[in-house]
């Protein structure tokens, strides 16, 4: 159907959109590239010198570089932990019939409108503090002593301030997984004597693989890049208990103005990204084939 | 079964969920109740629910203190302004897609969908020494281009899925009917396309206004959008619980009340399309 003449309006339309995105891909990539190879502070500008590999040296081998790494893991891992079973739980408590079940679906998903930066500075403060916090008042009225959250486990408070941000996302589309269930099918397995349990593990739980896996995919890609949360929290400490690859890259580059050295790290987390996100453009690419 | 065990099961969700909801609401319900309470009964202890003198003084102290409506006007311009701009690039690309499509265009589309896992560290010096270097930093045309960039694969996603569903026989029945080009895209694609650009209008607005990566690394006084105004809550001094709610909850009153308007694009647009 399509002709020669809109073939060449069509690639005219699309193509500021592909060189946009180019320009944007390759020339500051490159420029990070060609940093991570140098000698190069912001507080001696005019001295770059070429020193090959020797910023990858220092940062893979800066005993920072490992806690960060191991933090960046932790944070995704226990966030997609949260998320993905306490969405799977609330997805199906939401499909339920029920009273008011328009205002409970807008109060769950309210969190994921809050902006990072208010989210964590409401939680560090009016929840997590030591004196001031809820969580102490509540500790003082049954006895305890009170929790220094982002003193004694600071990595664990980003992890519920972020997953509490992110249980919204995974639990709205795990319900919309859950609303094209063939009913069916459960009908015939109720019929059949099969028990709740082995319902959901037989019919409900491998209909939302699919969305599980989309969930966890696209929540690791934003997990990765978590930064404003630390930076108004903890600035990554104490020491780097709280650091993760991207909070790392940054203060190497724009605290220490070490610009080669933030370069190196900038591109170890570009190669960790798109070990993930391979594996969601295999995903994406079959359902668009579908 | 019969209808009161029926009614059991339905009264026991209601109040299971509704307990639930409340619970993942409270920090933002609190967040409102706080903002209305005085410096010192925000931190009184007990804490106090609903019995404290209610005063709007923490608006207007914001507001005094710290120009708070400049800040505000930043995070419109920004997150409108780099909508906007990615719609006007979006829709002549998504259109052409979606209704010519080529061999290739499959691979476009995901090639796009990869700048987007690009992780913003990885070319954070970069644009901020471009930035510096060309008077950006700290300026809202600086933060509309970024924004409107790292937003730009999103949108035409989210176009390319709702055109794809216009039925092309529909187009080619106005063809035959001899209508031109021009009339064809304002009198039959138009009113098909605008639900669609709506929602991602809806989306990406949403998305801009809560982008916190490049809002707080290129930006200072002058730009600053709310994510970077609200950070300087993050080294107070003195009391300041109720004026951070303050703050905190005008900051988040539009795009909450833009949010629940648009949890259906939500799942469309940030699974590209995976989960309808």
């Amino acid at each position: 159907m399509a002709t020669d003449h809109s073939r060449v309006a069509a690639r005219f339309m699309i193509s500021p959109a592909v060189l946009l995105l180019l320009g944007w891909m390759i020339v500051p990539l490159s420029m990070t590239l060609y940093f991570s190879f140098l000698d190069y502070n912001l507080l001696s500008p005019g001295m770059e010198q070429w020193i090959g590999l020797m910023n990858y040296e220092f940062f893979l081998t800066d005993p920072a570089f490992f806690e960060a790494l191991f933090n960046t893991f932790l944070l995704v891992f226990g966030v997609l932990l949260i998320t993905i079973v306490g969405g799977v739980g609330l997805a199906l408590l939401l499909d339920q019939p029920m009273w008011g079940q328009g205002i409970v679906r807008i109060l769950v998903i309210a969190p994921f409108f809050v902006m990072p930066t208010v989210s964590a500075l409401v939680w560090k403060n009016m929840f997590m503090n030591p004196v001031n916090g809820l969580f102490a008042h509540a500790a003082k009225t049954l006895g305890l002593a009170p929790f220094d959250f982002f003193a004694q486990a600071p990595l664990f408070s980003i992890i519920i301030i972020v997953a509490w941000q992110w249980l919204p996302f995974a639990t709205l589309i795990l319900l919309t997984a859950l609303q094209s269930l063939d009913q069916e099918q459960l009908e015939a397995a109720k019929m059949d004597g099969a028990p709740k349990l082995s319902r959901f593990f037989y019919i409900v739980l491998p209909h939302l693989s699919r969305a599980i896996t989309v969930v966890i995919l696209i929540q690791t890609i934003f997990l990765l890049s978590i930064f404003a949360e630390i930076l108004v929290t903890t600035n990554g400490g104490p020491g780097y208990a709280s650091t993760n690859i991207t909070y790392l890259v940054y203060a190497q580059s724009l605290l220490q103005f070490d610009v080669g050295g933030g370069s190196a790290g900038g591109i170890v987390a570009v190669v960790l990204a798109n070990i993930a996100a391979i594996f969601l453009m295999r995903m994406i690419g079959k359902n668009l084939e579908a | 079964m019969s209808r009161t065990a029926i009614d059991y099961h339905k009264v026991l969700m209601t109040g299971l969920a509704w307990g639930i909801g409340l619970m993942i609401f409270f920090p933002i319900l609190w967040t409102i109740m706080t903002s209305f309470k005085t410096e010192a009964d925000a931190i009184a202890s007990p804490p106090l629910f609903l019995g404290f003198d209610w005063t709007l003084e923490n608006y207007s102290e914001v507001q005094e203190r710290s120009n708070y409506f400049r800040h505000f006007w930043n995070s419109v311009v920004v997150s409108f302004g780099s909508t906007f701009l990615g719609l006007l690039i979006a829709i002549p690309a998504a259109w052409a897609m979606a209704f010519v499509p080529a061999k290739r265009t499959k691979d476009v589309l995901m090639w796009m969908l990869s700048t987007k896992m690009l992780p913003p560290v990885g070319v954070l010096i970069p644009i901020y020494l471009l930035f510096r270097d060309t008077g950006l930093l700290d300026t809202l045309t600086g933060l509309v281009l970024v924004l409107t960039l790292i937003n730009l694969p999103i949108i035409i996603w989210m176009l390319y899925t709702y055109f794809k569903e216009i039925p092309g026989e529909i187009l080619e029945a106005a063809r035959m009917d001899g209508a031109t080009l021009w009339a064809e895209i304002a009198h039959v694609l138009t009113p098909m396309a605008v639900p669609g650009i709506a929602s991602t209008l809806l989306l990406n607005v949403i998305l801009a206004w809560n982008e916190a990566f490049w809002t707080l690394n290129l930006t200072a006084a002058k730009a600053a959008p709310l994510t970077a105004f609200i950070a300087s809550y993050s080294s107070p001094e003195g009391l300041f619980y109720a004026k951070l709610s303050a703050a905190s909850t005008m900051a988040i009153a539009p795009i909450l009340i833009m949010g629940w308007f648009s949890q259906k694009q939500l799942v469309r647009g940030l699974t590209f399309g995976a989960v309808k």
